[in-house]
């Protein structure tokens, strides 16, 4: 524990939000109870509230995505290596849980997804090993050349896809434990099991000696490795665990929510989505990427939910659409100036506020 | 005794509002089509003639006939922007139906939604009607009971490509010996067709070469140089947006006849050919549906609704273009779906499943179409439990610089050869998801009864 003794004054003000070490810590765990009881409720009544609508087309997706970007976030927002290969890795984790459900006799569901996870993690630290050497933007190209390589490859060799003449995967029945989960309720749970779990693990890394090696490599790279962190070790370990959570999230984007995938449904402009949803959310904040991508998934959602219930008639449909885009779009611009550390801070600060009321933050 | 009051009185209310609601309901004789639109992004050009052909043949049959039988149809869009995730929220949002009236069929028009809703449409019992395209085995209606490739598709489409060739060379049995060379999109529907090509290639005796073109297609020099070195007698096209104009001109450039390139059902529009100029005089591409107003039912459409002012396309020159002509199609057979399956079940609005039952039992020879005054536009289809396709035959059309000529009859694929093929693929999506086959014999005997 010694070099993570004399880490600390490297980190910057970014790293004392994260560490015990901050002023109003009591009341940090007033989000955290929130987030507990909402889980609660999203276990126990949700399923019998909600619709095949909500859970199929709003909330699994959401989830799927939040998953997601909480893999890129370990590794752009923690480990401050920028990565446009995102969906590259989910691609990986979807063919490799499919081809693993299919080619070994009696896996379990989850067993596939680990695989899944572990097979993206390969790819993970392959696409990271330029990271050694370069910095900066010029990582961006080494995932970039993975996000192009992945769908190639899935495409070009037909065993990935069982020789599928169309060169398409589709989920076979999910079963856990002898129960199947069919109805749109089930493929919810399973996906808010998963990405409970997920985020609990990742909430343990970024706390653990290994989140701050990441933290401090993201900081000062050169100052991490003077006072004796290992930076290789640090930044594949990042591209490891980030890949793994992006492979499951791939094979849950597959199984659970659209059920039939092609490679190129995990295309660059994927990436760009999952790079957006933490920087929107919050770089460096796990809550941030739940919030980042209810915004990119539920945002446009609830407008044209609006837009049809208030507008329609009024506006030609195409036109309604380009008007949708532009409202998300400004309120994007809008919400960046305001807080440029992303929608969870925005939050926090507003928590904050209420907290100390009538007194000012 | 308060509260004994206060529960019937809740009660009477509740019984009062529940009996008004009901009649509104059974007036309420409306049919739904939810239609997973797209008129923004990159193929708006397809979206926009499509389902605008599809809600004016709607809009016909309800100013014209007042609806199917007296029942009015509806619909409502969501715009998908043919992207997989929005096309699925969009059928998770519509299929419910409108105001009480029920979704009959979804028409994505995008070979990733359909994908993306396939076990949805199943496991909700509502039709998906993939029209010319989608997945090849889903013909077979045993495995899928309710996915629809109407009229054409895939195997069936370059089966038919090399009959065409065949005739033009007098006769399938000189085909031994051709050099055709098949330039694909480097996509899933670009390589769905490559092990049945190889067949026919085996089977005819003609040398085939086949050469992928990456996605989006707008570099294609070194493929055409291949082929200017091969020199073929025959290239087939099966392209996508960009790719379409840029093989034209490349061809131009090395100087290989627009002639003797045949493209494929989405290489086939106005939007294809224009765009290369003087490059794609001559060209051949294969229909299921001219282009033209001259049909009796696309004046009934000028009539009853663009001249009423009630035409969905913004840009008026469009009617009548391969998009458009498209839709009304494709509104044709759904909507004769619904009138064969209202034969069976009533006068009155369907469930998704008895609107399959229609579909299957789907049957438009030449009487029925002269009556629709679609002679010409529309093949002749017959479906069944166990073929969800029906038709196989289409029409050759040339680009004479200015719009396409039908140059040919309809010309049948061969059917009968590809359906050994679609079954083994077919089982093997079975056998993969644990599905078992339907017995189509005990389906027909319920169907008489």
């Amino acid at each position: 524990m010694t070099h993570l003794d004399l880490a600390a004054p490297a980190l910057s003000a970014d790293w004392r939000r994260y560490s015990s070490a901050r002023p109003w810590r009591a009341a940090s765990h007033t989000p955290t109870i929130l987030a507990l009881l909402a889980a609660a409720f999203a276990f126990l009544w949700l399923p019998r509230l909600g619709s095949d609508y909500l859970f199929s087309a709003v909330l699994v997706p959401w989830l799927v995505l939040s998953l997601a970007g909480l893999g890129l976030n370990l590794l752009t927002g923690y480990a401050g290596q920028l990565s446009v290969g995102s969906a590259a890795f989910m691609c990986v984790g979807a063919f490799a849980a499919y081809n693993a459900q299919l080619r070994i006799p009696g896996l379990p569901l989850l067993g596939g997804f680990f695989i899944a996870g572990l097979s993206a993690a390969a790819l993970g630290v392959l696409t990271g090993l330029p990271s050694l050497r370069i910095k900066g933007f010029y990582v961006i190209v080494s995932t970039l050349a993975a996000q192009f390589f992945v769908p190639w490859v899935f495409v070009k060799f037909g065993w990935f896809s069982n020789y599928n003449a169309s060169g398409v995967i589709t989920a076979p029945p999910l079963k856990i434990a002898g129960f199947v989960l069919s109805s749109p309720a089930d493929r919810f749970l399973l996906v808010l099991g998963v990405t409970l779990a997920m985020t609990a693990a990742a909430w343990r890394i970024v706390h653990s000696t290994t989140g701050l090696r990441w933290m401090a490599v993201r900081d000062m790279d050169t100052a991490a490795e003077v006072i004796g962190i290992p930076v290789a070790r640090a930044k594949l370990s990042a591209f490891a665990l980030s890949a793994f959570y992006l492979g499951v999230a791939g094979a849950l984007w597959a199984f659970a929510y659209v059920g039939t995938v092609e490679p190129h449904g995990f295309d660059l402009a994927r990436s760009f989505q999952i790079l957006f949803i933490v920087i929107l959310g919050g770089l460096g904040s796990l809550a941030g990427a739940f919030v980042g991508a209810a915004f990119i998934v539920l945002f446009p959602i609830a407008l044209s939910l609006l837009a049809d219930h208030w507008l329609a008639g009024i506006l030609a449909p195409g036109n309604l659409e380009n008007a949708e885009k532009i409202v998300v779009g400004a309120l994007i611009i809008g919400f960046l100036i305001r807080e440029p550390a992303g929608l969870w801070r925005l939050i926090q600060k507003a928590f904050h506020r209420v907290q100390v009321w009538p007194l000012k933050a | 005794m308060v509260s004994l009051f206060r529960s019937l009185a809740i009660t009477t209310t509740a019984a009062a509002l529940l009996g008004a609601a009901l009649p509104a309901q059974a007036q309420n004789k409306e049919q739904y089509f939810p239609l997973q639109s797209y008129r923004v992004g990159p193929y708006a050009a397809g979206g926009t003639g499509f389902f605008g052909g599809f809600i004016d043949y709607m809009q016909l049959v309800n100013q014209r006939d007042g609806g199917v039988n007296g029942v009015k149809l509806t619909w409502s869009e969501c715009e998908t922007e043919y992207a997989v995730e929005k096309g699925v929220e969009c059928y998770e949002r519509l299929k419910k139906g409108l105001n009480g009236a029920p979704a009959a069929a979804t028409n994505p028009l995008s070979v990733g939604i359909a994908y993306a809703t396939l076990e949805r449409s199943t496991q909700d019992k509502l039709p998906l009607i993939t029209i010319n395209h989608g997945r090849t085995d889903s013909t077979d209606g045993r495995v899928f009971p309710y996915a629809f490739p109407l009229q054409l598709n895939p195997y069936s489409e370059v089966s038919a490509i090399i009959n065409y060739i065949g005739q033009q060379s007098s006769g399938l049995d000189k085909l031994k010996g051709k050099k055709i060379v098949v330039l694909y999109h480097g996509s899933p529907y670009g390589k769905e067709t490559i092990p049945v090509l190889e067949l026919l290639s085996k089977k005819y005796g003609f040398a085939l070469q086949q050469i992928e073109v990456p996605h989006p297609g707008n570099e294609q020099q070194s493929q055409w140089l291949t082929i200017r070195r091969e020199k073929p007698d025959w290239v087939i096209l099966r392209g996508w947006g960009v790719m379409n104009p840029v093989a034209l001109k490349n061809a131009q450039k090395v100087g290989f006849p627009a002639k003797h390139i045949i493209g494929n059902i989405w290489s086939n529009s106005e939007d294809d050919a224009a765009p290369a100029g003087d490059a794609a005089k001559g060209y051949i591409s294969i229909t299921t549906h001219p282009s033209g107003t001259q049909f009796p039912v696309l004046q009934d459409i000028r009539k009853y609704v663009v001249d009423a002012g009630k035409g969905n396309l913004a840009d008026p020159k469009r009617f009548g273009n391969v998009y458009y002509n498209l839709g009304v199609v494709n509104g044709i057979l759904n909507i004769e779906a619904v009138r064969v399956a209202q034969a069976k079940f009533g006068k009155r609005p369907l469930s998704g499943e008895e609107v399959r039952w229609g579909f299957e039992n789907l049957r438009l020879d030449d009487v029925r179409l002269k009556e629709l005054g679609a002679t010409g536009l529309v093949q002749k289809l017959q479906l069944s439990c166990a073929d969800h396709e029906g038709g196989g035959a289409v029409r050759f059309q040339q680009w004479d610089g200015a719009k396409w000529n039908v140059v040919s009859d309809w010309i049948q694929a061969d059917r009968a050869l590809l359906r050994p093929i679609i079954e083994a693929s077919s089982q093997q999506y079975a056998k993969e998801k644990g599905i078992a086959l339907r017995d189509c014999g005990k389906e027909a005997t319920v169907a008489l009864k």
